[in-house]
C-alpha cells in the first residue's frame, strides 16, 4: 500500500547514467529544471522532450516505473491547470459560462505549466531513481562544500540527509507491520467519521513515535561508540572523482541548454495545438 | 473446520525492480485441534505465509478456505475471520501503545464489541496464562523488560479468545523458563480448549516437543509436511537448506553408529533418556 510511492526511491540497474557522478547528475538535473523555463514556443518543449526521454532510455529505468511516481502528485497537477486555465486573461475568449472564461492565452499557459510541472517531476526523480541516497548527500555535500567557509554546518546537514532519507524506507516498513499488528487486534481503521478515524490512528501512531525515538537512540549510541565526532577531519571511504564519462555528460548537459534556447527562442514553430 | 490452502503465490513488489517471490505454490491443510509446528530458514516465506492466514496479506494467486469458505470471495467477512484467527506477530512488543498494560491487553476484546467488565475479565485471565506478575498490570508497558513486554503482547491476542493462534516465534530472546512458560500454557490450551496453534519457530527441540505436525519451509515452497519424527528422518537433507534437526537425534544416530541398539527416531530429551536405559537394560 504505502510502499507504491516511487518518488524519491532508487531503481537499481546497470546503466551509464546510474554510473555518473552524484555531482553531475545533481548539477544536470538543476540545468534540466532551469531549463524549462527558459523558452515558450512548441520547438523548445520538443527539445526539452527529445533529451528526457533519451536519458531515460539510457537509464533503463523503465517508462511505468516513472509514471506511476506522478501518480501521488496529480492532484497539484490539476489544481495548476485549472488555476492557469480559468485565471489566465489573453487572447481570443474560447469559452464563457457564468463565471468562467477560457482565454487562448490562458488555454496555451495551462497546457504548457502542465508539461512544464510533469517534466519537472520526471527530471527530479529520475536523479533519485538513478542514484543512490548515499551518493546524493556526497554529491550534496561536495558541491556545498565552499560554503563551509561562511560558517555553514555542510557536513552535519548532509548527515542527516543522508540519516533521514535511510529512515523513509524503515518507518514506512514499521508502519505497515504496526499496522498489520492492529489490524489483527481487530483494529478498524477504514470506517467511522473524522474524528473516530483520527482516534484510531493512535494505536499505530504511539508505536511508531516509540519505535523512531529507540532507532534514533540506538543510531546516536552506534556512532558515539564509532568515535564519530563530526566533520572535522573526516575522510571518505570511496571519495568522488570525476570520470571521462563525467566531463563528456556536463558537455552534452550543457550543449543541450544551449540547444534549448537558441531553437526555443528562434525557431519559433506556430503549430497550436488546438 | 480447517484452514485450506491452494496453490497459493504471494510476489512482494509486483511489478517493480525489487519483486520478490516469497511464496511458491503452496498447498496445505491445517485441521481443526492441530498444533502444527512451521520451521525454515531465515527469509523461507514462513512470516509471509501465516499472514495469510487472517487475510492481512492477499494472495497474488491461489485460494484460501476457512471452514470451507473462500476468504477471497466478495463480502467475506474478514473482521470474523480476525476474531477467529489470532495472530501474534514476530517481535510483537512494538505494538504495544497504551497506558497501561491492562489497557492494552484489553483493546483487542473492545474491538470485538464486548464491554468494559467483559474485556477486563479477558484481560485479567490472559495475563494469568502468560504468567506476568501482577504488580505490572498498572505499569505503562513502555517500562517493562523485552521478555514482559512480549508477555503481554500475546496476552493481547490470547484475550481475543482465537479458535485459532498463530504464533511467529513468540519465544526468540525469551530466557529458557520464560520460553517453556509460555509454550507449556499455549499446549495447555491447545490441549483444554481445542485451541488449533500454529508455532514458528526456530527451536527444533520446541517444536518436536509440541508439535503434532511439522511443516518445513524451503525459499518459499513447503519441503517437508509430516509427523515430526518422520521430517526429522531426513536431518541430513535438513542440515542441506541450513536446518538441522532436534540434538538428541544426532546423538542417538552417533550411538546408534556405535553398536548401541536405539531407535534413532526419537526427538526430545525424556524419549531419549527411556529409550537409552531401555536398550542399556
Ligand atoms: N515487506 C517486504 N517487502 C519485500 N520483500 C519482503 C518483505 N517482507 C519479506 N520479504 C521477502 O520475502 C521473503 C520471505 O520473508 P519472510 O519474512 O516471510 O521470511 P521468514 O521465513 O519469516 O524469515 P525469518 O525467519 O527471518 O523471520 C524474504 O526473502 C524477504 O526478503
Ligand atoms: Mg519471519
Amino acid at each position: 500500500m504505502i510502499r507504491d510511492i516511487t518518488i524519491g526511491q532508487y531503481y537499481p540497474a546497470k546503466s551509464a547514467v546510474h554510473r555518473l557522478d552524484p555531482r553531475v547528475k545533481l548539477v544536470s538535473t538543476l540545468l534540466y529544471l532551469i531549463s524549462l523555463f527558459l523558452f515558450r514556443s512548441i520547438s523548445g518543449y520538443l527539445v526539452a522532450t527529445l533529451f528526457l526521454v533519451t536519458v531515460i532510455r539510457i537509464s533503463r529505468v523503465p517508462f511505468s516505473f516513472i509514471v506511476r511516481g506522478l501518480k501521488p502528485v496529480i492532484m497539484l497537477l490539476m489544481i495548476t491547470v485549472l488555476f492557469n486555465l480559468f485565471l489566465t486573461r489573453s487572447g481570443e475568449v474560447l469559452f464563457h459560462a457564468w463565471i468562467f472564461t477560457i482565454t487562448e492565452g490562458g488555454l496555451v499557459t495551462a497546457v504548457y505549466m502542465a508539461i512544464r510541472l510533469i517534466y519537472l517531476i520526471i527530471g527530479s526523480s529520475l536523479m533519485t531513481f538513478t542514484t543512490t541516497p548515499n551518493e546524493l548527500t556526497d554529491g550534496i555535500e561536495a558541491l556545498l562544500h565552499p560554503l563551509n567557509k561562511i560558517r555553514v554546518p555542510v557536513h552535519e546537514v548532509a548527515m542527516m540527509m543522508s540519516i533521514a532519507l535511510r529512515f523513509i524506507p524503515i518507518l514506512l516498513e514499521e508502519t505497515d507491520k504496526i499496522m498489520k499488528a492492529q489490524i489483527a487486534r481487530g483494529a478498524d481503521l477504514e470506517s467511522g467519521n473524522m474524528i473516530q478515524r483520527a482516534k484510531s490512528m493512535i494505536p499505530i501512531l504511539v508505536p511508531l513515535f516509540v519505535s523512531a525515538f529507540r532507532r534514533a537512540n540506538d543510531l546516536a549510541m552506534a556512532m558515539e561508540a564509532r568515535c564519530y565526532r563530526g566533520g572535522e577531519g573526516r575522510t571518505k571511504m570511496k571519495p568522488l572523482h570525476y570520470k571521462h564519462g563525467d566531463y563528456t555528460a556536463y558537455v552534452i548537459v550543457i550543449v543541450y541548454v544551449a540547444a534549448v534556447v537558441v531553437i526555443g527562442r528562434y525557431v519559433p514553430l506556430h503549430v497550436w495545438i488546438f | 473446520m480447517s484452514i485450506k490452502l491452494e496453490h497459493l503465490n504471494y510476489v512482494y513488489s509486483q511489478g517493480t525492480a525489487y519483486e520478490k517471490k516469497a511464496l511458491k505454490d503452496i498447498c496445505l491443510e491445517i485441521p481443526h485441534g492441530e498444533f502444527v509446528g512451521i520451521i525454515g530458514h531465515t527469509g523461507s516465506g514462513k512470516s509471509t505465509l501465516i499472514q495469510h492466514l487472517n487475510g492481512l496479506i492477499r494472495a497474488t494467486s491461489g485460494e484460501l478456505f476457512y471452514n470451507g469458505e473462500n476468504i477471497y470471495q466478495d463480502g467475506y467477512n474478514m473482521r470474523g475471520l480476525r476474531n477467529e484467527v489470532g495472530l501474534v506477530f514476530q517481535y510483537p512488543e512494538h505494538q504495544l501503545f497504551e497506558i497501561d498494560v491492562m489497557t492494552d491487553v484489553c483493546f483487542g476484546p473492545k474491538n470485538q464489541g464486548l464491554s468494559a467488565k467483559e474485556c477486563e475479565e479477558r484481560a485479567l485471565e490472559a495475563l494469568h496464562l502468560v504468567g506476568l506478575k501482577e504488580k505490572y498490570y498498572k505499569v505503562s508497558p513502555f517500562e517493562l523488560s523485552g521478555g514482559q513486554k512480549r508477555r503481554v503482547a500475546i496476552a493481547g491476542v490470547l484475550a481475543m479468545r482465537p479458535k485459532v493462534l498463530v504464533l511467529d516465534e513468540p519465544t526468540a530472546g525469551l530466557d529458557p523458563k520464560g520460553r517453556d512458560d509460555i509454550l507449556d500454557q499455549i499446549a495447555y490450551l491447545h490441549k483444554e480448549s481445542d485451541l488449533t496453534v500454529i508455532l514458528v519457530s526456530h527451536s527444533m527441540e520446541d517444536i518436536a516437543r509440541y508439535a503434532d505436525r511439522l511443516i518445513v519451509m524451503n525459499k518459499g515452497t513447503v519441503m517437508y509436511n509430516d509427523e515430526p519424527k518422520k521430517v526429522f528422518e531426513h536431518y541430513q537433507e535438513l542440515e542441506q537448506v541450513g536446518l538441522a534437526a532436534p540434538q538428541v537425534t544426532y546423538i542417538m544416530h552417533d550411538l546408534a553408529g556405535k553398536g548401541l541398539p536405539v531407535r534413532t527416531d526419537v526427538t526430545t530429551v525424556s524419549e531419549a533418556a527411556d529409550e537409552i536405559i531401555r536398550a542399556l537394560a
